[in-house]
């Protein structure tokens, strides 16, 4: 499968929750299978996905999902590490893992060479790693949100997208409604 | 007057209740107070623009945030302030160590000074510049006024407002 199969697939299970999309086609793809209110699009700013969902899930209590990639992840590798020694359990991280940086032409990650970034989340000292193939996500996923640990999801699956158009919308109206989802 | 003790209480006066570091020796007292504090959460980062990316969720989930950080960070996080702080029109005020102004022992870190002040006006982030230990008294208006507009807004704290370098 690749992303935006597996995001169509685990729509249902995102919609009634905060989610912090990483940047580019993630949040594209997402837009447009189920665009609301408790999505967040970055539109710029690659890596911080993790960060944001982070910082939202510390200050408040409800779920919180950051859909994060390969790519971003290695380029904010010191995420793991606060993730780990500050962690909630109204967080998940969801790592989807192609082994390619997606939204710029599919260039080979070093995760998708050498490097294990489920090892990785473990060695910077998160509890919960849970390394799943994407036909196997949903339930994985359903049951880390649904749980009072705090998980990081790895879903290694194929490299491939699909063609979208860029996201229009306002970043701050992006932001307002989010805002706005919080405090609902 | 204890300035890490000003620093901090008007923070906390101001509702700022989350609060990322990336230390320097100069912000060591003040990092110290914010930790010890029951009113903040204190969350360390490893790197600057990732400490932004904490800040704008915890803003987003409500809380008030600040970053404390050394002037070098600037050269680190400038896509993150115009991509993300920015962008999305978010409040975030740094208290910033001016490393390579007077009383600076390192020379290397006037490499980046000398470029702070106009990285920071070609962000057009507003930007407050402690020299003299009484400068502090203007941090509770400046905090007020980053609240207001929802900017980020640079305080640069020199060797010279800490007292001096140490020991070295």
């Amino acid at each position: 499968m690749i992303r935006s199969e597996i995001l169509k697939e685990i729509a249902p299970i995102l919609n009634p929750h905060l989610v912090v999309c990483n940047i580019g086609l993630p949040s594209q793809e997402l837009h447009m299978i189920d665009d609301n209110e408790r999505n967040f699009y970055m539109l710029g700013t690659m890596g911080l996905s993790s960060s944001i969902g982070f910082g939202l899930a510390l200050a408040q209590e409800k779920p919180v999902i950051s859909i994060d990639g390969d790519g971003s992840v290695l380029t904010n590798l010191g995420t793991l590490p606060t993730i780990a020694n500050n962690a909630v359990g109204n967080y998940t991280l969801l790592i989807i893992d192609n082994g390619s940086y997606g939204s710029t032409g599919d260039q080979p990650t070093y995760a998708g060479m050498k490097t294990n970034l489920t090892d990785v989340a473990r060695a910077c000292g998160c509890d919960n790693v849970i390394e799943v193939q994407d036909k196997d996500l949903g339930p994985v996923l359903q049951e880390a949100v649904d749980s009072d640990q705090m998980t990081i999801i790895v879903c290694k699956c194929d490299s491939g997208n699909i063609k979208l158009p860029v996201i229009t919308m306002d970043p701050v109206v992006i932001r307002h409604r989010f805002m706005e989802a919080v405090k609902a | 007057m204890n300035i890490h003790k000003k620093i901090v209480d008007d923070l906390v006066a101001n509702d700022v209740s989350f609060v990322t570091t990336v230390p320097c020796k100069q912000l060591a007292g003040v990092i110290q107070e914010a930790e010890a504090r029951d009113e903040i959460f204190h969350i360390p980062s490893n790197k600057e623009d990732e400490g932004m990316g904490l800040c704008a969720g915890a803003f987003m989930g409500g809380k008030r945030p600040a970053i404390i950080m050394q002037n070098t960070a600037i050269g680190v996080t400038i896509n993150t302030l115009a991509t993300l702080t920015q962008f999305y029109r978010m409040p975030l005020p740094m208290i910033i160590s001016y490393r390579g102004e007077l009383r600076e022992p390192v020379a290397c870190q006037v490499e980046m000074a000398v470029h702070t002040k106009a990285l920071l006006a070609q962000l057009n982030i507003p930007t407050y510049h402690f020299h003299w230990k009484d400068d502090v008294q203007e941090f509770d208006n400046i905090l007020k006024y980053t609240f207001m507009c929802n900017k980020p807004v640079a305080i640069l704290t020199d060797a010279n407002f800490w007292g001096g370098y140490g020991d070295q």
